[in-house]
């Protein structure tokens, strides 16, 4: 059964993909979502019986590459971490298999978008389930190797070739990272399976790698790569810029990937390798700071977006950092829970404004949008529920593990130990809540309450979506209000045993007692601030304040938020078109067509016939020359065949006097 | 030892000024081949001081030899002298270039 969660997506796949064009769209629909929603379904059981009966599953298949001491084999892993990973993965992609269903309905390639979709799963649940790193590997580059395939499908399109190439290729820089991560583990524990890594992990503590008379830190080494990795794949401060720009993909490509799936993997390798970074405060600490700074930026980029998946993507990329840097306090099953409930909201905030965008003929700029409340009121309160659960509204799913994560990050700025690490993670993350309240409705109002700016056509066509795209609306409308308030005893409860030893906190990091008893006021802030953030969205949505906002200032600021800062301006200036530059004129001109060229054939076969010239023109037929040339020989070959002082002397003299 | 000294310079001096005169003689080919026949007398002048310097006839043997060797050889030469004369109505040793390189 284990292996059926992961077998029948595949299958899926296979079948929709090979076969899509004898099967019709129906066909192939009928048989994916079965495939996905069966694969859900064991899912759930393996939820039950390894997470709450707490039989953790280890399956062995074969073994796969045997090179002395590296033996690596196709194994999977179920703990609780992995099945957690797995009801996210398998929920989110079922739901989504059944939206585009009716979202995709008059693309001609739906066959191949379920193909792709199910690939996509069966990549993602390989990197879950894994058991050993390469396996890991295995899954982590088919992800992105499907997320250029869903991204990129649209192919007649130039912006979704060019974004879905840019994902792929930053991501490479992060899977270069992770790899290198690999030989390292490799280099220092002589394995590449989980259990050896994290069973030996404390004992190389005092561990040090002698790098050309450096001597570094084997785990905090180690922590880097991964966390390039996890960079790359998670969307954090640096890499980022593949997000926004993979919007360009169908909108239930962005609920799978960009909510759900593929940028969660990142956070779930920093999560899987806890006993491994937790030994290592310097990783920790850059988890904070690019956490940290992650949230500040994408909820600050966020605010001024225009386009409904833009705002939405800044918002994932925001999230992330959240469990990032909850990571980075050491709070890895508070980062799960904040992923498993993201997955939730987030799922519904672009599956609703996939309805939004399919209702409007695919209308994807906010601000010729406007009073779809009237129009589309089942999606407005589906997108109203989403977006107070993202703010973290008391008692919706994302108050249980944002606020949570903002609570701990107090306890790192408010304790009595002199770590205090954490409170750069303290300042950002409630900034963040602020913008993250701000950008969320001002979404709302833009999109649903703000006075109409639609063309008629498109008003009159506009139409709440049928039963397939709401039936996973509504369900991720439950979870997103339940899932948090369900989960959270089980997940983050005080004392709770579900992680048993998927995860690993040192007992001098867990502040989850002090948590408990944090004062009031701390505990009200988050919820102040979102409501701040609340109130100006309103106010600047509905007072008629922008006559008084539109000065210079203002708006110079909205352009460079609206331009993410310039962080692609840039990259693109400095290091895209240096590096493009640098290949054309320096790799291939100078070097591979010049000097190589030159040191080889072209110098060579244009060096001979010159040079036999110049020999032939010695040859001048004067025979004093040549008397000349074979006195010098005679005394260069005696010169060779004598070699003594004196004779050197004497033939020196001879050739001067010559 | 002094004299053997003084001889084997006198030889080798009487040589380097044969090689002198045809390498500094751009004119004359008479000349150059004057100096041919200085640098035959030079090395049978060389050979028999060295068979009388360490008593040993074969030197001499040689030098006699070289003689020989040396008339027919400038006959030769002087025979194709007289050839190419008849050709190019000309011996300067300047214009014999036409087998340039």
């Amino acid at each position: 059964m284990y292996l059926l969660i992961l077998l029948l997506p595949l299958l899926g796949s296979i079948f929709s993909g090979f076969f899509g064009r004898f099967l019709g769209h129906k066909g192939s629909s009928i048989i994916s979502l079965a495939c996905v929603f069966l694969s859900m379904l064991m899912s759930f059981i393996a939820f039950y019986e390894v997470g709450i009966m707490g039989l953790n599953q280890y399956i062995t298949l074969s073994p796969w590459i045997e090179v002395g001491i590296l033996k690596i084999s196709w194994s999977f892993l179920f703990d609780s971490l992995t099945v957690t990973m797995l009801l996210v993965i398998t929920i989110i992609s079922s739901l989504v298999h059944l939206y585009s269903l009716e979202y995709m309905q008059e693309d001609p390639h739906l066959p191949r978008f379920l193909s792709f979709l199910e690939i996509f799963t069966f990549f993602m649940l390989v990197l879950v389930t894994a058991d050993n790193l390469v396996q890991m590997f295995v899954g982590w580059e088919g992800v992105g190797l499907a997320s250029y395939l869903l991204i990129n499908f649209w192919f007649t399109r130039l912006a979704a070739n060019q974004s879905a190439i840019k994902a792929l290729v930053v991501n490479r820089i992060g899977d270069f990272g992770l790899s290198l991560g690999i030989l390292t583990i490799f280099y220092i524990f002589q394995s590449v399976d989980y259990s050896i890594i994290f069973s030996l992990s404390p004992l190389f503590n005092n561990y040090y790698l002698n790098f050309g008379g450096i001597y570094i830190y084997g785990l905090t080494l180690i922590g880097i790569f991964l966390f390039i990795g996890a960079v790359g794949k998670s969307a954090q401060l640096g890499l980022h810029t593949w997000l926004p720009d993979a919007m360009e993909g169908p909108t239930p490509v962005s609920a799978l990937i960009h909510a759900a799936t593929m940028v969660t993997a990142g956070v779930f390798l920093l999560i899987r390798f806890s006993p491994l970074i937790e030994f290592s405060s310097t990783v920790l600490n850059i988890l904070v700071i690019f956490g940290s700074l992650t949230a500040f930026f994408a909820g600050m980029s966020g605010i001024f977006q225009n386009d409904l998946k833009r705002v939405i993507a800044y918002s994932t990329c925001s999230q992330l950092g959240y469990m990032v840097f909850a990571c980075g306090i050491s709070c890895y099953n508070v980062s799960i829970f904040h992923l498993a409930n993201h997955a939730f909201f987030k799922a519904l905030l672009f599956l609703s404004a996939g309805s939004v965008i399919h209702a409007l003929a695919n209308e994807q700029d906010m601000r010729r949008m406007g009073s779809l409340i009237k129009f589309l009121p089942l999606t407005y309160s589906l997108m109203l529920i989403g977006s107070l659960a993202l703010v973290g509204f008391p008692f919706l799913t994302g108050f249980y593990s944002k606020d949570f994560i903002l609570e701990l990050t107090q306890i790192t700025l408010n304790n009595n130990l002199q770590d205090e690490h954490g409170s750069f993670a303290c300042w950002l993350g409630n900034l963040s809540v602020f913008f993250t309240a701000f950008y969320s409705f001002r979404l709302i109002y833009l999109t649903f309450i703000n006075s109409v700016n639609i063309t008629r056509n498109n008003v009159l066509k506009s139409h709440e979506p049928s039963l397939i795209m709401l039936i996973p609306l509504i369900i991720l409308g439950l979870g997103s209000i339940f899932f948090g308030y369900l989960g959270k005893d089980l997940f983050i409860g005080l004392g709770t045993d579900f992680w048993k030893s998927s995860i690993m906190i040192l007992p001098t990091s867990s502040y989850y007692i002090e948590a408990e008893w944090l004062s009031v006021n701390l505990k009200w802030l988050p919820f102040v601030l979102s409501t701040l953030g609340v109130m100006l969205a309103t106010g600047i949505s509905t007072l008629k304040t922008h006559t008084y906002l539109y000065n210079n200032f203002y708006r110079s600021l909205c352009f460079l938020v609206n331009k993410k800062w310039y962080w692609d301006i840039l990259y693109n200036r400095f290091l895209v078109y240096p590096i493009l530059n640098f290949g054309y004129s320096v790799s291939f001109k100078n070097l591979d067509r010049g000097f190589i060229e030159l040191i080889g054939p072209y110098g060579l076969s244009k060096l001979v016939p010159t040079w036999a010239q110049v020999f032939s023109k010695l040859q001048t037929g004067q025979l004093s020359h040549y008397l000349f040339f074979i006195v010098l020989g005679v005394c260069l070959f005696l010169m060779t065949i004598f070699n003594q002082v004196q004779l050197l002397i004497f033939y020196s003299v001879l050739v001067f006097f010559i | 030892m002094l004299i053997f000294v003084n001889s084997t310079s006198t030889s080798i001096l009487l040589f380097l000024i044969s090689v002198l005169g045809i390498f500094l003689n751009q004119k004359n080919i008479l000349i150059m081949l004057m100096s041919l026949e200085m640098m035959f007398l030079s090395i049978s002048f060389n050979l028999i001081f060295t068979s009388i310097y360490l008593d040993d006839v074969t030197g001499q043997i040689f030098s006699l030899l070289i003689l020989t060797v040396a008339a027919a050889e400038s006959s030769i030469g002087l025979a194709i002298l007289v050839i190419y004369y008849r050709i190019r109505n000309v011996i300067t040793v300047e214009l014999m270039h036409l087998m340039k390189g």
